[in-house]
């Protein structure tokens, strides 16, 4: 191309216009003064312009819109000559002694307009007529508008059914002969462009071709509103003559252009009923034409068609819409070797997508969409175009969201199948959708066999998969996010039933086990969590209750729970394993499982001496042995002393002061439960209590020597003297109110200290606490009546 | 003007007047001038006659030695401009001598004349028939006047009219065929056709269609023959594929065509071609011309 060819071509259009306004000029001039002869001369040397080739598609556009409005003006001027009483049939003989073809044909169309409308001869001879002189015209560009300048002035006056040129001659099938005819040497002309001209303009050629294309298409469109075409006709005629041209063309830009007008033009419901027509045709398309587009909108429309008229569907099913489309599919990837590993995925993408909205109720079909895209994939090894890989995600996505169930996916066998071609990242993705599908509708997945399956699904989150060297690790809050989801995941499986239950239960614990240090930190706690729901559920009594031979016994799910639980150690997350011993101890103890109780409890001091050492930590952990072991009951006397011996222990061994201080304290707690008579002893809460004071009074010197502010051990006294009352309160003996008064007052020495407001709020309400107390009477009342302050 | 003409106008005027003159069909007719006049036409086998008048000039009085009027048929060849061969000549004695003095008219009458040619105006042969008035005068010189007349011949269409179909082509570059509906077109007729495209492999620009007259005169080693194009009729534009077929309609009608002529007298023939020509995107030219025969049609007077 040359360097400045807009330029020139922009010098050549002004050029042709100015020579084009001219001629109209005249002819105007010669049409004011009823000048046939003139009138034609001019018209014709205004419509030479017309047989420029220097022009593009686009700039041709721009003359050829001016000669459409002066045809229509020459128009009317002839239609004014007929009823002037010049014969019609010699003015269409007189346009035809023009010399050039170009402005002789684009007259005779003229011409051929005003003889329709006179209707001195049937439509469909004059069309006819036309149609067939129009060969003349070979060059693609000047051809194609000519043909559009036919398609324009033949549309209001097609022998449509209706129409005012229908008649006994003229039928509707004369008006489809015609536009069919004009379409199909459109395509022809439009295809030939491609092949003209050097090779190195292939690109810019292309691109004219693509601004030419509605000219060709706009037939499709005129056959489309034809009154006339019924279905019958559609199927008998158009479609046929119009796929024999798309196909014969063998014309990429063309079939792909064509197919894809066909199914945004005519209705849904043609392509219902002629669905092997159509897609038979699409095997037979050029091999680099993108079908999957093609198809994919197809099924789309017909999807969306079925979605909004609920009515059609039993046509869908009496067509076997869904087998059509599969075995077509089939074909095209058949018939087109290389094509794409992604333009085979969107097809069964798209299929599926269909069947999901059509036949919502045939599991079976969706089913096979995947076994077919499996078949497909498979041999291919991962996939590693990341568009394809998209698209399986959506593919597999669609029924998860069609259904809002995954149950009903997991039905689907082939679904794993799938997912097993992905990539490593792109299944933990996909994992993610289905757990948010499943959380998002609540799904409750209820056998042990569906949870075996679903977990296949999501392995990807489950377990480390063998992933190539090299590969760049999982971002860390990513995989937190996926593994919190996986952990939520848990609590969805869930079945009324125990033993089923448990069998659920012991496939995730299976699952779980293999998922690596790393995963394990997320995925036991709600294992551990729901086992003990379970646990919970569980006949109290661990024996047979009913006299069956119950197969899931809490001491076998105790069982299970160690060995869940032994996994975590080898995890740097003691912290959790611990809590969650102390969690079962409780579940044993609710089941009077003495032994397993104390095994519980023992791991968790085993870990605590070993595992737990940060100070911050230790407290915690203590008091959450404190805690626990408050409320063991199963325990006999020795297990139990040997348990709480153990816990004061720690207990004094805290390295802070006030921490030390405060497990003191509340070890007294383990000396004396409300409701169990042989855990009250006074005397060890006493000697707590005293020792704890003894802590305190030391933490106060260390204070006093300057090393910490004073004030926080003030604080301790009072929290101290809060226990007092606490047990003062229950009656044990050993507290006297002596003990009492005497804190109270040696606190009240301390106050005198710099103050610490929150020692003097905290001694205030709990002075206004023994007050009220007080106030209230009774038995209580009356031992607080005793403490003199 | 007129005063002109009477300085070199002898004494009388004559003039020629067809008996029915004012009903008959005028023609156009060129004249050696270049002038277009509108001239009678009669066919073969007609009656002509009419009326001369001979009107002498202010009662000048004209001695003649006799009147006559001829009807003649006459060949003229342009390279031997003024010499006109006669192949009809007939003579009607209007008047015996004697001297006329004032306007006198005399009616004259060929009955059904044979005419077997159509009058021409070709390129370098021109055939008329004219009426030719002469007064007689010894010394004086004759009073000659002429009065064109137009002859054309109507004939039946003929019994036999086969298309012309042919197949042609340039090995392996470019296979054609073309079919006329017919090999014999009145004037008024309309040439219906097609062009098949067999095989192209060159880059054609367009086609077009040439109707063509090859006028020969004279005969043996004196031949002179001239061919004109009178019409260049467009009938493709753009490249066509293998495959395709062209129409082809031309109409006639507009174009100054007589019939085909075939030895007239021995003295010239006129003959008609199509020419198909096909132009390539450099401009050569590819044609296949084909003979016509062309005749005249008998007019529906309606």
């Amino acid at each position: 191309m040359i360097a400045d060819g807009t330029e020139d071509e922009e010098k050549w259009l002004a050029a042709g216009s100015a020579a084009f306004k001219q001629n109209a000029f005249y002819m105007q001039r010669a049409i004011d003064s009823n000048n046939l002869k003139d009138a034609l001369k001019y018209s014709a040397q205004m419509l030479s312009e017309l047989r420029t080739s220097k022009l593009s598609p686009h700039k041709y556009y721009d003359l050829y819109m001016r000669a459409f409005d002066e045809l229509r003006k020459l128009e009317i001027f002839f239609m004014e000559e007929t009823r002037r009483g010049c014969s019609v049939i010699e003015l269409y003989e007189l346009v035809q002694h023009a010399g050039n073809i170009l402005p002789r044909l684009y007259l005779l169309c003229t011409a051929g307009s005003v003889y329709i409308k006179t209707k001195e001869a049937p439509a469909k001879e004059i069309l006819k007529d036309l149609v067939e002189m129009c060969r003349g015209i070979q060059h693609p560009l000047r051809g194609l508008f000519l043909r559009s300048y036919l398609a324009q002035i033949g549309r209001d006056k097609l022998p449509d059914v209706g129409s005012e040129y229908e008649g006994d001659a003229d039928t509707v099938t004369d008006a489809v002969e015609f536009v069919l005819l004009n379409f199909t040497e459109m395509n022809k002309l439009w295809v030939r462009m491609q092949h003209q001209g050097p090779a190195r303009d292939k690109e810019r050629r292309e691109k004219e071709r693509g601004e030419l294309r509605d000219l060709v298409g706009k037939n499709l469109h005129v056959l489309s509103q034809l009154e006339g075409v019924d279905l019958d006709m559609y199927r008998d005629t158009v479609l046929p003559r119009v796929l024999e041209q798309i196909v014969n063309c063998r014309d990429e830009i063309a079939q792909y252009y064509l197919i894809d007008c066909i199914i945004q033009v005519f209705p849904d419901e043609y392509h219902l009923q002629t669905l092997d027509v159509l897609l038979g045709a699409c095997p037979q398309l050029q091999p680099s034409v993108d079908i999957m587009t093609v198809l994919s909108r197809l099924m789309e429309r017909l999807s969306n068609y079925a979605a909004l008229n609920a009515e059609v569907l039993p046509y869908f099913l009496q067509v076997e819409a869904f087998s059509k489309l599969n075995n077509a599919i089939g074909k095209v990837i058949e018939a087109q070797e290389d094509m794409p590993i992604l333009s085979a995925v969107t097809l069964y993408s798209s299929l599926l997508k269909f069947t999901l909205h059509v036949h919502p109720d045939r599991l079976d079909y969706a089913d096979q969409v995947l076994g077919s895209c499996v078949k497909q994939l498979s041999g291919k090894g991962k996939i590693n175009d990341t568009r394809a890989t998209k698209e399986i995600v959506s593919l597999l996505s669609a029924p998860l969201e069609k259904y809002n169930d995954v149950v009903t996916a997991l039905k689907l066998t082939n679904y794993p199948l799938v997912v097993e071609y992905l990539d490593n990242e792109t299944k933990r993705i996909m994992a993610t959708v289905i757990i948010r599908s499943i959380m998002k509708n609540n799904t409750l997945i209820t056998t042990a066999e569906k949870v075996e399956a679903l977990l296949e699904l999501i392995k990807g989150l489950i377990n480390d998969l063998d992933e190539p060297e090299g590969l760049e690790a999982v971002d860390d809050d990513d995989f937190e996010e996926e593994q919190n989801s996986v952990a939520r995941l848990v609590h969805m499986l869930y079945n009324d039933d125990t033993e089923e239950m448990f069998k659920i239960i012991s496939i995730l614990k299976k699952h779980f086990l293999t998922g690596g240090p790393k995963r394990l930190k997320f995925t036991i706690p709600p294992l551990v969590v729901s086992t003990l729901k379970l646990i919970r559920r569980l006949p109290v009594e661990g024996d047979n209750p009913f006299g069956k031979e119950a197969s899931v016994t809490a001491t076998k799910i105790f069982q299970f729970l160690n060995q869940i639980i032994e996994a975590l150690p080898n995890v740097p997350s003691p912290d959790l394993a611990f809590r969650l011993y102390l969690q079962c101890a409780e579940a044993a103890n609710k089941c009077v499982e003495e032994p397993i109780a104390y095994e519980f409890f023992t791991q968790a001091y085993i870990l605590y001496e070993e595992e737990i050492s940060d100070s911050k930590a230790q407290v915690t952990a203590l008091q959450l042995i404190i805690g626990t072991l408050q409320r063991m009951h199963v325990f006999g006397v020795e297990n139990r002393d040997t348990l709480t011996h153990k816990a004061t222990g720690y207990s004094a061994k805290l390295l802070k002061k006030p921490d030390q201080c405060r497990a003191v304290y509340a070890c007294s707690h383990l000396f004396w439960l409300e409701d169990h008579e042989t855990i009250q002893d006074g005397e060890r809460v006493l000697l707590c209590l005293k020792r704890a004071l003894k802590i305190a009074n030391s933490a106060q010197q260390m204070a006093s020597n300057g090393q910490e502010g004073s004030a926080g051990s003030v604080t301790l006294f009072i929290e101290i003297l809060n226990k007092y009352l606490y047990f003062y309160e229950k009656g044990i003996p050993q507290i006297t109110v002596e003990s009492v008064e005497s804190l109270i007052q040696l606190i009240k020495n301390e106050e005198s200290m710099p103050s610490d407001p929150y020692a003097e709020s905290l001694f205030a309400s709990t002075l206004q606490f023994m007050e009220f107390q007080k106030q209230k009477g009774g038995a209580i009342g009356d031992r607080y009546e005793e403490i003199k302050v | 003007m007129n005063f002109l003409l009477g300085a070199f106008k002898p004494a009388c005027n004559i003039s020629i007047t067809f008996t029915d003159g004012k009903n008959r069909k005028q023609v156009p007719i060129k004249k050696d001038n270049g002038q277009i006049v509108m001239n009678p036409l009669f066919q073969s086998q007609e009656t002509i006659a009419g009326k001369i008048h001979i009107d002498p000039y202010q009662g000048k009085k004209v001695e003649h030695n006799g009147v006559k009027v001829e009807l003649l048929g006459q060949i003229e060849m342009y390279f031997d401009r003024g010499n006109f061969y006669d192949f009809t000549s007939l003579v009607r004695e209007l008047d015996v001598p004697g001297e006329i003095y004032e306007r006198k008219t005399y009616p004259f009458e060929f009955s059904s004349v044979e005419m077997p040619y159509e009058t021409y105006n070709g390129v370098n042969v021109r055939l008329r028939y004219v009426l030719k008035v002469t007064v007689t005068r010894g010394y004086a010189g004759s009073i000659v006047e002429y009065q064109d007349f137009v002859v054309r011949n109507y004939v039946p269409p003929p019994p036999i009219n086969n298309s012309i179909k042919m197949e042609v082509g340039i090995e392996d570059c470019l296979h054609i065929e073309f079919e006329y509906n017919k090999s014999k077109y009145h004037l008024k007729d309309v040439i219906l056709g097609k062009i098949y495209f067999l095989l192209v492999r060159i880059k054609i620009k367009n086609m077009d269609l040439e109707i063509r007259r090859r006028e020969s005169t004279g005969a043996g080693a004196n031949t002179h023959v001239e061919t004109e194009t009178l019409a260049k009729f467009e009938l493709m534009d753009g490249a066509p594929v293998r495959g395709e077929s062209i129409p082809v309609r031309v109409f006639l009608t507009p174009y100054d065509l007589t019939p085909t002529h075939t030895n007239i007298n021995n003295k010239f023939s006129v003959k008609y071609y199509l020419n198909l020509v096909l132009v390539d995107e450099e401009d050569r030219r590819y044609f296949k011309q084909q003979e016509i025969t062309l005749y005249r049609l008998k007019e529906e007077t309606s």
